[in-house]
């Protein structure tokens, strides 16, 4: 028995070198590939030798660098924010977009636009992370009311009714409003193209602590996900594990909504793709969707920009449209509604 | 000794499914009555009968009545009769609260459709009318093909459903970014669900079906009370689950599907309609026509309130439904959880 749980341990270990690699390669492809073609030579002096006076080395450095950056940051906080969604929430379906995570951001930046008149991109910023964080602590306080906790159906029902009100309510100032609109839709669609260092500076303290309380909680939320009673006889303060969960996914969703927009799919999925190599234990599954999630994410970025070329389909297209069928597919699976 | 306490628990359930259908109809009757008279120019109730009669009345009066409200008020009812009924179809089916038409695709299938033909395609909104119901039902059959192994459990349904919904919304987003902004505003209302603007052209195809669906929901609707025993004991009882269930599925997509095809998706009216109902009547047990009853009632009045008591602008109903409907869900879930009743 220690033989193969050393051999496991060894081989998981490998997967993840392997897939930090890859993921690695994925960060260099989408600084190669873009509009303009750039020889690999080029990005590589632009990233170690840049030359402010080079017009491609300030490609790389004011544009493919920055998307990248935020591209590796926003995926890597959906990938764990939505594995520590499921485990909490013992809800295979549980996604930021379901919980009214993307609802409550989309209702702020709205309200940013039409009546602060905030025109730029860093100003959305602080205003999605503000929305998504209303709407997930009001959405996990309803749901957590009353016997039983935050059992999976309340808080999926709760984020559901949440996200219907707050839609509506955004749409109620778009319909009102062209020029909001004209700004909004291009923010709705998740995108990281023409995000700056800046952005993703302001983000990385926000994706920094919501990663170390994520991977520091692997423990509790391994308990968690045996069931409360069973957490709770196991010694485990199952109200604050769920309190300090919730923390990081909030800190994680809304930092990635407010930097690219709502990208959907990613944190819903990763997860289970994950979950098919390590299995439920989150010592292994949360370093995994880290690493999983950005390494789709980059793909799918670059893949956007290669099918529209010169133009581009903006990542959130891409991700729904990969991810989609593979969520169609697990839920074909006969196991993935017992999680 | 058994028996006698059942069968007068079941004449009580029936006997107040009854006065509570009786009240709601009441209630549409009295919405109805009240958005054809009420508006910029007032209409007296017995100069609305006297129109409607074909009798003479005053200038204008017949004009207004029969070619602005009356086709606005007739959709209105219909449009919320069918979104009671199909929520209520599709969450007694599924089991699942969760399963209405706009949490599964249904609805997001049409609303790309609608914003493909009119953001991109440009045509005209009759088109897009039935370009939106090719899109509900093509994203229904989907839905259905790709859940099927085996039969069509109730659960994975709702899984690809949403799978294939939030796919669709992002679809849409990307659609309204590609076309010019006044057009993809306009586009919006495919998104939300608005009244604004209904004429006969979309009454005629919305009764015609109406007049097929209905009594086809109301034949199945002992289907919904077996397929609410669970599989196995619907089975048990003599039943071919997967030809009613497909039967069911198919009356509840054609009804939200005619209904978005004629005012867009009215926001949460499928999602709320059947909780209410549910309420009202107190037992629990699957209950069609009140949920119509409702969704007509809660259409007209979002519709009335939108239309003339929030401020300057004229809201579409839809964003009346949503902005109301949500609290009032979320009111129903925090009061019961409190006294310990919540899932």
């Amino acid at each position: 028995m220690p033989d193969t749980r050393v051999r496991r341990t060894a081989a998981l270990s490998t997967g993840l070198v392997v897939s930090a690699a890859a993921l690695a390669a994925a960060a260099l492809l989408s600084l190669t590939v873009g509009a303009q073609h750039i020889p690999f030579g080029t990005v590589m002096d632009a990233l170690f030798h840049p030359n402010p006076d080079n017009g491609q080395h300030l490609i790389i450095t004011e544009s493919r660098i920055p998307r990248t950056v935020v591209g590796l940051l926003a995926g890597a906080a959906l990938g764990l924010a939505g594995a520590v969604i499921q485990a909490v929430t013992r809800n295979p379906l549980a996604d930021p977009g379901i919980l009214g995570v993307n609802a409550g951001a989309a209702l702020f930046v709205v309200f940013g636009i039409s009546v602060l008149g905030i025109s730029s991109l860093t100003g959305y910023v602080w205003l999605g992370f503000a929305g998504a964080a209303v709407a997930s602590v009001v959405v996990y306080t309803i749901g957590s009311l009353g016997r039983g906790g935050a059992t999976p159906v309340k808080v999926a029902l709760a984020g559901a009714a949440m996200s219907a009100a707050l839609t509506s309510l955004t749409t109620a100032v778009l319909l009102t409003d062209v020029a909001t609109f004209d700004q909004f839709r291009f923010w709705q669609v998740g995108s990281l193209a023409g995000r700056g260092m800046d952005i993703a500076l302001q983000g990385l303290p926000f994706v920094a602590v919501g990663i170390v309380i994520a991977l520091a909680s692997t423990r509790s939320l391994n308990a968690l996900a045996l069931g409360d009673d069973v957490a709770a006889s196991l010694g485990q303060n199952v109200a604050t594990a769920r309190v300090i969960a919730a923390i990081a996914v909030v800190l994680l969703c809304g930092t990635a909504t407010a930097m690219a927009g709502p990208i959907g799919f990613v944190g819903l999925v990763v997860p289970h793709v994950a979950r098919m190599i390590t299995g439920p234990d989150h010592r292994w599954l949360l370093p995994y969707s880290m690493l999983f999630a950005p390494l789709l994410l980059l793909l799918a970025d670059v893949l956007g920009r290669v099918i529209a070329n010169p133009g581009e389909v903006q990542v959130g297209i891409v991700t729904a449209v990969i991810g989609a069928p593979i969520f169609v597919a697990l839920a074909r699976r006969k196991r993935l509604a017992e999680l | 000794m058994t028996a006698s306490p059942v069968v007068a628990e079941r004449r009580r359930e029936t006997r107040r499914v009854r006065v509570v259908s009786l009240i709601l109809l009441a209630l549409v009757v009295a919405l109805f009555a009240l958005s054809l008279s009420y508006g910029s120019f007032q209409i007296s109730l017995p100069d609305i009968v006297r129109s409607l009669l074909g009798q003479p009345t005053p200038p204008q009066v017949d004009y207004i009545v029969h070619t602005l409200r009356l086709p606005r008020a007739v959709v209105a009812v219909l449009v919320g009769l069918a979104f009671g009924l199909a929520g209520a179809i599709f969450q007694q089916l599924v089991r699942n609260p969760l399963a209405s038409p706009d949490v599964i695709g249904v609805t997001a299938g049409a609303s790309s459709a609608a914003v493909l033909a009119i953001a991109i395609l440009s045509v005209s909104s009759l088109t897009a009318s039935a370009m939106a119901l090719g899109g509900a039902l093509l994203t229904s059959a989907l839905v259905y093909v790709l859940s099927w192994r085996q039969g069509v459990g109730g659960y994975r349904l709702v899984l690809v459903g949403i799978g294939v919904g939030a796919a669709l919304a992002s679809v849409t987003s990307f659609l309204l970014t590609r076309a010019d902004v006044r057009t993809a505003q306009d586009s919006l209302i495919w998104l939300v669900g608005s009244l604004n603007g209904r004429t006969w052209d979309q009454v005629k195809p919305l009764s015609v079906a109406m007049l097929i669906l209905v009594p086809a929901a109301l034949i199945l609707r002992r289907a919904v009370a077996g397929l609410q025993l669970g599989d196995d004991v619907a089975k048990g009882l003599g039943m071919n689950v997967e030809r009613n269930r497909l039967a069911l599925l198919v009356v509840g997509v054609c009804l939200a599907g005619v209904a978005t095809a004629a005012a867009g998706p009215v926001a949460f009216v499928a999602f709320m309609s059947s909780p209410i109902a549910v309420r009202l009547i107190g037992t629990g047990r699957p209950t069609l026509l009140p949920a119509g009853l409702i969704g007509a009632v809660v259409v007209l009045a979002a519709d009335f309130i939108g239309a003339h008591l929030v401020g300057g602008t004229p809201y579409p109903a839809g964003v009346i439904t949503g902005v109301v409907g949500a609290p009032y869900l979320l009111w129903l879930l925090a009061t019961a959880n409190r006294t310990g009743r919540g899932g």
